[in-house]
C-alpha cells in the first residue's frame, strides 16, 4: 500500500493532470458543455485553476466523508464534512457537515467507527436533495483530502447511482503528500530493522505538532486533514509552489 | 446551518476563560471560530498591523513581545494574545511569533468584543492590563471570606459605658450593674461636651474592682482613678477582628476599647471576638505561657504547624497568618526570657530584646531563621555585666534553635557580640548607616530597620524607629543606597509549560518564592516607607503610610497590596500543602504545581513587582531632586 502510495505520488509530482492525460481546466471546459445534468453543468462550468497558479491564490476546500464500509461500488456515504480554507487560514466557521441515508445498509463495523446509527440516518435525507448544496460548497474551489481516493470514488459513484453520470474533480492528497515527504524505507533497510513511517491522519498530524483530534467524524476529519495540509505546505512547499505539482 | 465542530467545542470547555460560560454560548464561539497553522519561527502578528481575531494557542508555543523587542511572555496551550489590540485600536501592540509549531483558533473580533461586553467572567479573566485582571481575583478572594477578615466593628454589640474619672467606684460599678457590661471607660471631665466625646483616661473592669479595690480593702467612694488601668491597648473602628484577638493576647486584655477619630465607640471583648475568630493561635499562645519547661516548649512545635495550616484552611488572608505566626514567635522568645531571667536571674542593668526582619514586620511564616538582638543601657560596662547577657542571649538563641526557629545563617542574633549594643551604641550605628551609606554594608543591615521590642524596654526600639523615620526621610543618599540594593532580587518574567521562564527567556524547574517575591517586595515598600518617614513596620501598614503621603503614581500603591498578597498567599499555600504531605515546608515552587488561577495572578504580581522596582530606581536615583 505503502508503495504504491509512493509511486502514485512521484508520478503526480510530474504534473498533475485531469483524466485522459488532458489538463484539469480543458477537461472542467469539455463537461461543463458535455454534462447532461444541470448541477454538474453548473459544477463544471465554475472552472478550476491552471496547474501553474501558486498555492496561495488557490481557493481550497477540506472535505471529509464517513461511509458505511471501504468499497465504493457496494457502500455508500453517511456523512459529509466540508471546511473552506486557504493557506493562511481555515474557515471553520463556514464549515458545514450533512448527515445523508445510504442506499445501502448500515453495517455494524462502521457503526462502531463513526458513531452514526441508523436512527441517526433514519430520518436523513438522501444525497441527491444534499448535492446541489454540496457541489456548491466545492466548485471552484480545490479539494483536499487524506486519502483522496475514498472521498473521489464514494462520491462520483454516489452521484453516478443518482444523476446517471459521475463527477471528477482535482484533488490534494495529503496522505500523498505525506507519503513523499516521508520517504519510506526501502527493502533492505526494512530487513535491517527500519519502520515504516505511519502516514495515517493522526500519526502525520503528530509530525507537525498538531493536537490529536478524535477520528472518525466527518467535519473533524476535515478540519484535521485542512490543518496538516497548512502544515505540510509550512514545512515542505511553500505558497508560491504551483498547484498542479501536487494535485492529482 | 452552522456545524460547530466538537474538538473546538471540546477545548474551549476545558480552557480559561471559557470553561466557566454555558453551553449555549460556547457552542456558538465553537462554531464561529476559525483556524490557522503557523511554522516554528513564523512571525504570527507584527507591530501596528490591523488585527481582526483573537488569538487562542490550541497547541505549540507563541513568543510575545513588547514594541522594543523585549519578551513579554511565553504562551503554550490555553493561552491567548492580541486582546491588547482588540481592545485599543485594532492595531497589533504586542507583536507575536511562533516558537514551535503552532495552531490556533481565531475568534473573529467581534464576538470577541461581545463576550467582554456581556460575561463579566470572562473579562475578569481576560488579561487586559496586568493588574486589572489581579485587582479583580484579589477582591473576589476577599468576598470569599469576609466572615474572617471582618473589620472589629462588625462585633460592637452596643455604647460603651463612659464613666468620669471623678466618680466613685461604688457609683461606677452600680452604673455598670445597671447596664450589666463588664468594663467601663474612663474619661476625662468637660462641662461643655458629651461625655462620651472626651479623652479616654483610663479602663476599669469586674476583675480590677475585686483585684484592686475588694482584695486590697480600699474604701468603696474611692476614686475610680485609683484602680483603673492607664495604660490601655485600644483598636481603631476598621481594625480586623483578628487584630483585636492577637492584641488581647500581646497584652493579656480581654477588653478593648474601640476607637473611631479618638473617641472610644464600643468595647471589644475578648468573648466576642473568640466568637468571630478561630481559637487556633489563642491556643498555642496559651500553652507557650504555660509551659514549664524548654522540653515542653520544644513539644509545642507541631501544633504551631497545625495552627498555621488550619488558618490557611480557613482562609485567612496572609495578614492574619503573617501576624499569628509573629505572636506565637514574639510568645517563644517571651517566654524564653522569662525562663531566662528565672534562671540567672534579674538582669544586671535593663534591656530590650529585639525582632529583627519578617517577625518585626509581623509576616512571619512557619519555614523561619531567628533574627534578634540586644539593646543594652547605656550603663553597660562590658566587664561587669557581659557574662549575665552571653548566657541569657545563649540560653534564648539555642532555646528558639530547638523549638524550630534556627539559628541564623547571617549571625544576627543576640549572641553575636556585635549585635549587643547599648542604646546610645544602636542610635550611633543607625546615624553612620543613613549618614554614610557604603553599598555593601547597607545590604546587611536591611533587616535592622524592621524591628520590635519584644521583652524589656521596650520603649527603646520605638524610640529607635522614630529616629530612622526622622532622619532616613531626609537623606537622599541612603534612600539612593537602600533603592539601589532592594533591586538585587528581581521577579522572573512568568510561566511557560512546567517552567519557570525568565525575562531572558531562560527556564528554571522552581522559583524561590520568599527571594523572587515577598523580600524584593518587603524590600521595596521599605524604601518607600522610609522615604515618607513611616513607623510602621509591616509591609501593608507601610503601603498605608506610602499610599497617603502619595508618592507612588495612581493606583499603583493598591497594585502592590495586591501583589504582596497574592504571592504571599501563594508562598503560604505551598508550604500548607508541604506539611499536609508530610514534607518539610520550604519556599521554592515547582510550576507544574501551581493552580491555573495561580499561574495566571501570579504572573501579573511579578509583572507589578517588576514594574514597581523600575519606579524605584527612578524616583530614588541620587542626586535627582524630589
Amino acid at each position: 500500500m505503502a508503495g504504491f502510495q509512493q509511486r502514485f505520488a512521484s508520478k503526480l509530482s510530474g504534473g498533475g493532470v485531469g483524466p485522459g492525460n488532458e489538463p484539469w481546466p480543458v477537461f472542467f471546459a469539455r463537461m461543463a458543455e458535455q454534462a447532461q445534468h444541470p448541477l454538474l453543468k453548473r459544477f463544471y462550468a465554475a472552472g478550476t485553476p491552471t496547474g501553474d497558479t501558486p498555492l496561495a491564490e488557490v481557493p481550497l476546500v477540506a472535505i471529509d466523508f464517513e461511509t458505511t464500509g471501504l468499497d465504493a461500488s457496494k457502500c455508500d456515504i453517511v456523512s459529509v464534512g466540508i471546511v473552506p480554507m486557504t493557506l493562511n487560514r481555515i474557515y471553520n466557521r463556514q464549515g458545514r457537515h450533512w448527515l445523508v441515508r445510504p442506499r445501502t445498509a448500515l453495517s455494524a463495523d462502521s457503526v462502531v467507527f463513526h458513531g452514526i446509527t441508523h436512527s441517526d440516518i433514519d430520518n436523513a435525507p438522501d444525497l441527491s436533495e444534499q448535492l446541489d448544496d454540496i457541489l456548491e460548497h466545492l466548485q471552484g474551489k480545490v479539494v483536499i483530502a487524506h486519502c483522496c481516493s475514498i472521498e473521489r470514488n464514494f462520491l462520483d459513484m454516489a452521484v453516478k447511482a443518482r444523476l446517471g453520470e459521475g463527477v471528477v474533480f482535482p484533488m490534494l492528497d495529503t496522505m500523498a503528500l505525506e507519503a513523499g515527504i516521508q520517504r519510506q524505507p526501502t527493502l533492505i533497510e526494512r530487513m535491517f530493522g527500519a519502520r515504516r513511517k505511519s502516514i495515517r491522519l493522526a500519526d502525520s498530524r503528530e509530525r507537525y505538532g498538531l493536537p490529536f483530534y478524535h477520528p472518525h467524524h466527518a467535519l473533524s476529519d476535515a478540519l484535521a486533514c485542512g490543518e496538516l495540509f497548512q502544515a505540510q505546505i509550512a514545512h515542505h512547499y511553500s505558497g508560491a509552489t504551483a498547484i498542479g505539482n501536487l494535485w492529482q | 446551518m452552522q456545524a460547530e465542530n466538537i474538538e473546538i467545542l471540546e477545548f474551549l470547555r476545558q480552557h480559561h476563560p471559557f470553561k466557566d460560560l454555558d453551553n449555549a454560548i460556547l457552542e456558538r464561539i465553537a462554531s464561529q471560530t476559525d483556524v490557522a497553522y503557523f511554522k516554528a519561527g513564523t512571525q504570527i502578528l507584527n507591530f501596528g498591523e490591523a488585527i481582526t481575531d483573537w488569538y487562542i494557542v490550541r497547541s505549540g508555543a507563541v513568543e510575545v513581545y513588547r514594541r522594543s523587542g523585549e519578551l513579554y511572555d511565553r504562551l503554550t496551550t490555553g493561552d491567548y494574545f492580541g486582546q491588547f489590540g482588540l481592545l485599543r485600536n485594532k492595531r497589533i501592540r504586542f507583536p507575536a511569533k511562533a516558537l514551535e509549531d503552532t495552531l490556533v483558533y481565531l475568534i473573529p473580533e467581534p464576538l470577541f468584543s461581545e463576550l467582554f461586553e456581556e460575561y463579566e467572567t470572562f473579562a475578569d479573566q481576560v488579561e487586559v492590563e496586568d493588574r486589572t485582571r489581579l485587582r479583580q481575583a484579589m477582591a473576589r478572594q476577599a468576598d470569599s471570606n469576609q466572615l474572617l477578615s471582618a473589620p472589629v466593628e462588625t462585633l460592637m454589640l452596643r455604647e460603651p459605658l463612659t464613666v468620669p474619672v471623678t466618680l466613685s467606684v461604688r457609683d461606677v460599678a452600680i452604673q455598670m450593674s445597671e447596664e450589666s457590661v463588664s468594663c467601663a471607660l474612663v474619661v476625662t471631665e468637660s462641662d461643655d461636651q458629651p461625655l462620651a466625646a472626651n479623652r479616654l483616661v483610663g479602663i476599669v473592669t469586674d476583675k480590677d474592682i475585686r483585684n484592686r479595690l475588694v482584695a486590697e480593702g480600699l474604701p468603696y467612694d474611692s476614686s475610680v482613678e485609683d484602680i483603673m488601668s492607664t495604660r490601655i491597648a485600644s483598636v481603631e473602628h476598621n481594625q480586623f477582628v483578628f487584630e483585636a484577638m492577637l492584641m488581647m493576647l500581646r497584652f493579656n486584655v480581654h477588653h478593648l476599647p474601640v476607637m473611631r477619630h479618638g473617641v472610644p465607640v464600643g468595647v471589644a471583648t475578648l468573648p466576642d471576638v473568640i466568637r468571630y475568630e478561630s481559637q487556633n493561635s489563642l491556643f498555642v499562645v496559651r500553652r507557650i505561657f504555660g509551659a514549664q519547661s524548654l522540653d515542653e516548649l520544644k513539644a509545642l512545635q507541631p501544633d504551631v504547624r497545625n495552627c498555621f495550616s488550619r488558618m490557611v484552611a480557613e482562609d485567612a488572608n496572609s495578614h492574619m497568618i503573617g501576624t499569628a505566626m509573629a505572636v506565637i514567635g514574639r510568645s517563644f522568645k517571651q517566654k524564653l526570657l522569662e525562663m531566662a531571667e528565672e534562671e540567672f536571674g534579674p538582669p544586671p542593668v535593663p534591656y530590650c530584646f529585639l525582632a529583627l526582619g519578617s517577625m518585626a514586620r509581623e509576616e512571619q511564616l512557619i519555614v523561619t531563621d531567628q533574627d534578634n538582638a540586644l539593646i543594652l543601657d547605656n550603663r553597660y560596662d562590658p566587664k561587669l555585666h557581659e557574662d549575665y547577657f552571653i548566657k541569657l542571649s545563649n540560653f534564648v538563641c539555642d532555646g528558639l534553635d530547638a523549638c524550630g526557629y534556627t539559628y541564623c545563617r547571617g549571625g544576627i542574633m543576640a549572641t553575636n557580640p556585635k549585635w549587643r549594643k547599648t542604646l546610645q551604641q544602636w542610635g550611633d550605628s543607625f546615624l553612620d548607616w543613613i549618614n554614610n551609606p557604603v553599598q555593601e554594608v547597607l545590604l546587611n543591615s536591611f533587616i535592622f530597620f524592621d524591628l520590635q521590642g519584644v521583652w524589656g524596654e521596650t520603649q527603646w526600639a520605638e524610640q529607635l524607629s522614630a529616629l530612622v523615620a526622622e532622619k532616613a526621610s531626609r537623606s537622599p543618599k541612603f534612600l539612593a543606597c537602600m533603592a539601589r540594593g532592594a533591586l538585587g532580587r528581581t521577579p522572573p518574567l512568568g510561566f511557560f509549560k512546567g517552567f519557570v521562564m525568565e525575562t531572558d527567556g531562560e527556564h528554571s524547574r522552581s522559583i524561590n518564592m520568599k527571594r523572587r517575591g515577598t523580600a524584593p517586595l518587603a524590600d521595596l515598600i521599605r524604601v518607600h516607607a522610609l522615604a515618607v518617614a513611616s513607623k510602621s513596620h509591616n509591609s501593608f501598614d507601610r503601603l498605608d503610610d506610602v499610599i497617603e503621603a502619595d508618592i507612588l503614581p495612581p493606583g499603583s500603591g493598591a497594585d502592590l497590596r495586591d501583589a504582596l498578597e497574592l504571592i504571599a498567599m501563594v508562598r503560604i499555600r505551598h508550604q500548607a500543602l508541604d506539611l499536609e504531605a508530610g514534607r518539610d515546608p520550604d519556599n521554592s515552587i515547582e510550576p507544574d504545581n501551581l493552580s491555573d488561577f495561580e499561574r495566571r495572578t501570579l504572573k501579573d504580581a511579578f509583572q507589578i513587582l517588576s514594574n514597581a522596582q523600575k519606579y524605584l530606581k527612578f524616583r530614588y536615583q541620587f542626586g535627582r531632586a524630589f
